[in-house]
């Protein structure tokens, strides 16, 4: 037998073992899963945005054949507590309760006042109209500013104030210190439009009750199935070990189903009273108004600096939309950006304050960057303006800011500590993929010659800090969960292998990294790898996917539960082989002696003698599964620099991206195409962000982009060929060396595009296009620059 | 997106889908479900409460393309796909095959149909500008026979055509349009969505000038309209300058919608830029 060294599976470009599935429409998801008996929930949303109910009356609908029950607010208000908020950032936050169906007041266009269930779906839906419901209107509350004025309109009247919180954090110099004693000041304002995340597969919560146990299994579209458990315990009183959550397929999330939805907690209560198993599916126009969204903030920036360009401080005061009641981690979205502001540079002062403000608008909370990239933005295009300021290259002020590779580790002004990073190398490559200095070159020959498609160049240089998360800061941030993952490895008695994971994949592809890594660990082969997850029962213990943490903290997990499983079929092998440990190689899954290449074991072998355990060491437990749960000691920080070239027609003002390069250090790849695929999906809804996406409200307060024929969500027709590169610098705080990439591409390209807009722009005189730019918008920009100028 | 109830009829053949009609009578709406890309989401978003949807997408005598001396004639319920691979239209009215490239993706390419872009009279669509252009005529089969209702006359307001409760639209007819230039110039945000303004531009050239110029404006008022005083201006236009100065009237007697995606004056604008595109390129002055 040949001694060839088999190759690594960690590094490969594995075709996704998921995808034959998913491709072929062999799934399961959440609305596909039908029992007997099942029923249909419908839900009737209010269609204002702030208003008083008087009266409720769902007896019409109770009448329609085909209907089961139906229920208002307050037949439902005994048995449902206020859905969780998990993280008040402060000891003085205003957290208002948030039943999950209105009783007596509806906070935004969408908040649920009452109910059917049915036999089908149908019947729901038009039973809904039956339903007679009385609104005394109350003014909305829109307007950020205005909503904190002494004589707003409350969206809470018991509660005095719209301010929910604010959370300050100072560190290095006193910034009015510095600012003193700075060259060079620029301040801005700017606006990150409301998002409305779009997971391909809509939500769906489906609830199956056994009445003999009072069991109940909870199926729902979700990434965070442990998470919801727990909560479902609180919120219903149904004893968490009688509440089984199951996440089947899931069709994406983007942060979406990083939360705890009043519906889940709708289904289990009508399953508790109607004893029935019972399912409800939004609809993409429902989901618009009763999924969370995204963003929504004003941020105030102001940056401090030296003629040279050397930074000195950074000032950032943000006005954040909360929506109408806070969710699972809506106030705490901001801190996860609060500590990215400073970015990759390096300065003496920092002076951050977010105030959370309530609105009469569907809450919001996480979306893809969730904090990351509104301060990405921020931080980005505000070192544009200034180096605009300082007549300088705006990479040649990067250059002179960044922290040098040489200097890792290194304690960021705001108090992270980034372990490893290459901004240079990053930088160099991407400079050299887009032929920077043509481009600028042609930049300067359009301006020259007045031509009416003027060229921009955006750079966007980002870390992010991201693998949420280690538990202790989670403590100091008051988050009340911690950031730990678990995974288990089964080694089964034919030789295959079981990973159990408490992460929850909903179009990553964890079953095929969790696979590879286990494979290289155990040696055995990446097809005899299963992963299971996204059961309570089946995986126990787990804090879920989001936050680019699954592979960073859920991986490693796998590593160290694989690493534990070797570990004691060693033990077993040294007896059978009748060595020492110290003796024993392990390669390639399998074990021999030293000297000896005769005498072998495979690990396979070592889990058949588990089983039959006829011949395992004395007083050693019949068993080589492993369980390992990690708590990262910090963050991981990927790394990189994005450039954009877009042509800009100032006629009509439309943006076309003409090119688009980014280099991104993640760390160590476990399959390249997985992170290709999820860098371009985060460009496209960072672009989105940019030129397309908007949550539109009227006066009223009704959303006015209510349906996807005004809510812009790009294809892949109107995006542009992405160059993708790496640079890989390990991340030193997990055995893998990863950093995560999930979020990576929308919070690096935003700027990157909004920066080359402006940059092409500049002309005309103008220094900033409110997002998205849109082409209206762009056109006014330009027009207006060439009026202040004739 | 759950439409509310419906009665639902599928007939083979466009006397049956007259009569079908014509038996719903006075009170009861019915509507005609084409390619559906335009009515299923009404339905859904419960934004239409038909009483009765008539299916004509089983009546194989309204598909396909046939030559009446110098008129194309478009069975109604001829799919855009087959629209713009049809070798009689690319050579004839070469604007219609242009301007259905551009409408929508290929999965609505290949359900939706001209008729029923047209008889939806959609403002925002692209084709009832194009066929306005092409100064195209309908014909409509009700109970007591078939008339022609020029394509001027068809689109009377937003969402409303010409046609009677109780008529099918069967047929588009178009002249060849041999030897014109042409061109679509279609504004949007993202390729699946509407236009927020488009242009359909024929141009006539003879011995190096302009001799006549029709173009039609997308979303430009609560119909489809032609931008008479450009077309005017057009007339003798012989190089570029020219072609813009004309452009400039293109707003003129236009009366667009403020909305989520652009503003009155915005559009205003767009149709003066579009319109000298659109003219220059199918003039080939450009």
């Amino acid at each position: 037998m040949t001694d060839q060294a088999v190759e690594p599976e960690v590094g490969r470009a594995r075709p996704r073992k998921e995808d034959a599935r998913l491709i072929t429409g062999q799934t399961n998801w959440t609305d596909n899963i039908s029992v007997g008996g099942l029923l249909h929930m419908a839900i009737l949303r209010s269609p204002m945005a702030h208003a008083r109910i008087t009266r409720v009356d769902v007896s019409p609908a109770r009448e329609r054949p085909g209907v089961i029950a139906a229920f208002s607010g307050a037949d439902l208000a005994e048995g449902l507590g206020s859905l969780p908020c998990a993280w008040p950032v402060t000891e003085d936050i205003v957290l208002p309760d948030h039943p999950p169906i209105a009783v007596d007041e509806v906070r935004y266009a969408g908040d649920p006042v009452a109910l059917v269930v049915a036999r089908d779906r149908y019947t729901a839906a038009d039973a809904l109209e039956a339903i007679e419901v009385d609104y005394e209107p109350l003014p909305p509350v829109l307007d950020l500013e205005a909503a904190l004025a002494e004589d707003s309109p409350l969206v809470h009247s018991d509660k005095g104030t719209n301010r929910s919180y604010v959370w300050p954090l100072r560190t290095g110099e006193d910034f009015d210190s510095v600012r003193q004693r700075a060259e060079v000041t620029v301040k801005r304002r700017y606006h990150h439009q409301r998002l409305i995340p779009n997971a391909m597969e809509p939500r769906a919560v489906g609830v199956t009750p056994l009445a003999a146990s009072g069991e109940y299994t909870l199926y729902s579209s979700t990434q965070i199935p442990h998470i919801v458990r727990v909560m479902m315990a609180v919120v219903t009183g149904i004893p968490e070990h009688k509440i089984r959550v199951i996440a089947p397929d899931v069709g994406g999330g983007f942060g979406s189903k990083l939360q705890v939805y009043g519906e889940e907690a709708l289904a289990l209560a009508v399953a508790r009273k109607t004893g029935r198993p019972v399912k409800w599916t939004e609809s993409r126009s429902e989901g618009y108004l009763a999924t969370h969204h995204g963003r929504g903030m004003i941020q105030d920036v102001e940056i401090a600096a030296m003629r040279d360009g050397r930074l000195l401080g950074l000032k950032v005061d943000l006005l954040t939309d909360m929506g109408a009641y806070l969710m699972l981690v809506t106030p705490g979205i901001p801190l996860l950006g609060a500590f990215m502001y400073p970015a990759i540079y390096k300065m003496d002062s920092y002076d951050f304050t977010c105030t959370g403000v309530f609105t009469t608008r569907t809450p919001t909370d996480a979306y893809r960057g969730a904090g990351r990239p509104e301060a990405t933005y921020a931080i980005e295009r505000i070192m544009d303006e200034l180096a605009v300021e300082l007549g300088l290259d705006p990479v040649e002020l990067r250059r002179r800011n960044w922290i040098g590779h040489e200097e890792f580790p290194y304690t960021s002004i705001a108090g992270l500590t980034y372990d490893s990073g290459n901004y240079e190398a990053a930088t160099e490559k991407a400079l050299a993929l887009f032929d920077y200095d043509k481009l600028r070159a042609e930049q300067a020959d359009r301006n020259h010659r007045g031509d009416s498609v003027r060229l921009g160049i955006g750079v966007s240089t980002y870390t992010e800090m991201c693998g949420l998360a280690p538990s202790r800061v989670l403590r100091d941030l008051r988050y009340a969960a911690g950031g730990w993952e678990a995974a288990t490895i089964r080694m089964l008695p034919t030789g295959k292998v079981e990973v159990v994971t408490g992460t929850s994949p909903h179009g990553q592809g964890h079953v095929t990294c969790w696979s590879q890594i286990a494979a290289d660990v155990l040696g055995v082969p990446f097809e005899d790898v299963e992963v299971v997850h996204g059961d309570t029962k089946a995986a126990p213990q787990g804090m879920d996917t989001y936050g680019s943490r699954s592979l960073v903290v859920g991986g490693a997990a796998v590593h160290h539960a694989a690493r534990k499983v070797v570990d004691k079929a060693r033990k077993i092998a040294a007896h059978l082989l009748e060595a020492s440990e110290n003796d024993l190689e392990f390669t390639d899954g399998v074990f021999s002696v030293k000297g000896s290449p005769d005498a072998r074991k495979t690990i396979q072998e070592i889990a058949f003698e588990t089983f039959t355990s006829h011949d395992l060491p004395d007083g050693l437990e019949p068993t080589i599964n492993a369980e390992h749960l990690v708590d990262p000691d910090n963050f991981s920080y990927p790394h990189g620099t994005h450039l954009c070239a877009v042509e800009v027609d100032t006629e009509t003002g439309q943006t076309r991206i003409r090119s688009y390069v980014c280099v991104d250090d993640v760390g160590k790849v476990v399959n390249p195409m997985i992170v290709e695929g999820q860098v371009h999906g985060g460009l496209a809804q960072g672009i989105a962000q940019a030129l397309y996406e908007e949550a539109v409200y009227d006066d009223e307060g009704n959303l006015v982009s209510g349906t996807m024929a005004d809510y812009l969500v790009p294809s892949a027709v109107d995006l542009p060929e992405f160059t993708t590169a790496r640079t890989e610098t390990p991340a030193t705080s997990n055995p893998l060396g990863v950093k995560g990439v999930g979020e990576a591409g929308t919070i690096a390209s935003t700027p990157a595009v909004v920066n080359a807009i402006v940059d092409a722009l500049r002309p005309f005189g103008v220094h900033d296009i409110r997002m998205p730019c849109t082409p209206e918008r762009v056109w006014r920009a330009v027009r207006s620059g060439k009026e202040a100028r004739s | 997106m759950i439409p509310p109830a419906f009665d639902y009829t599928r007939p083979t053949s466009v006397d049956e889908a007259v009569r079908a009609l014509a038996d719903a009578g006075e009170g009861e709406d019915a509507k005609v479900l084409a390619g559906g890309q335009s009515l299923l989401p009404l339905l859904r978003l419960r934004l239409a409460f038909p009483e009765l949807v008539v299916d004509v997408g089983r009546i194989p005598e309204l598909r396909g393309v046939r030559e009446d001396g110098d008129t194309l004639a478009i069975g109604a319920m001829t799919t855009h796909h087959d629209v713009v691979r049809d070798p009689l239209v690319r050579r004839h009215a070469g604007l219609l095959a242009a301007a259905t490239a551009t409408v929508a993706d290929p999965a609505v390419r290949h359900r939706g149909t001209l008729g029923g872009s047209l008889a939806h009279a959609d403002p925002a669509g692209d084709l009832p500008a194009v066929v306005l252009a092409l100064n195209g005529e309908l014909i409509a089969q009700g109970p007591h026979g078939r008339r022609t209702i020029a394509a001027r006359d068809f689109f009377v307001d937003y969402l409303q055509s010409a046609l009677e409760p109780d008529e099918l639209l069967v047929e588009v007819r178009v002249p060849k349009s041999d030897g014109w230039g042409f061109h679509y110039e279609k504004f949007h945000r993202v390729a699946q969505a509407y236009a927020i303004v488009g242009v359909a531009a024929l141009v006539r050239r003879d011995d190096g000038r302009i001799a006549e110029a029709r173009v039609g404006l997308t979303n430009m008022g609560a119909t489809p309209l032609r931008a008479a005083a450009a077309e005017e201006a057009l007339a003798g236009a012989a190089d570029a300058q020219a072609i813009a100065r004309a452009s400039d009237a293109a707003a003129e007697g236009t009366r667009p919608a403020q909305d989520v995606s652009a503003s009155a004056e915005y559009r205003e604008h767009l149709a003066r830029v579009l319109t000298q595109r659109a003219v220059l390129a199918a003039s080939g002055m450009g």
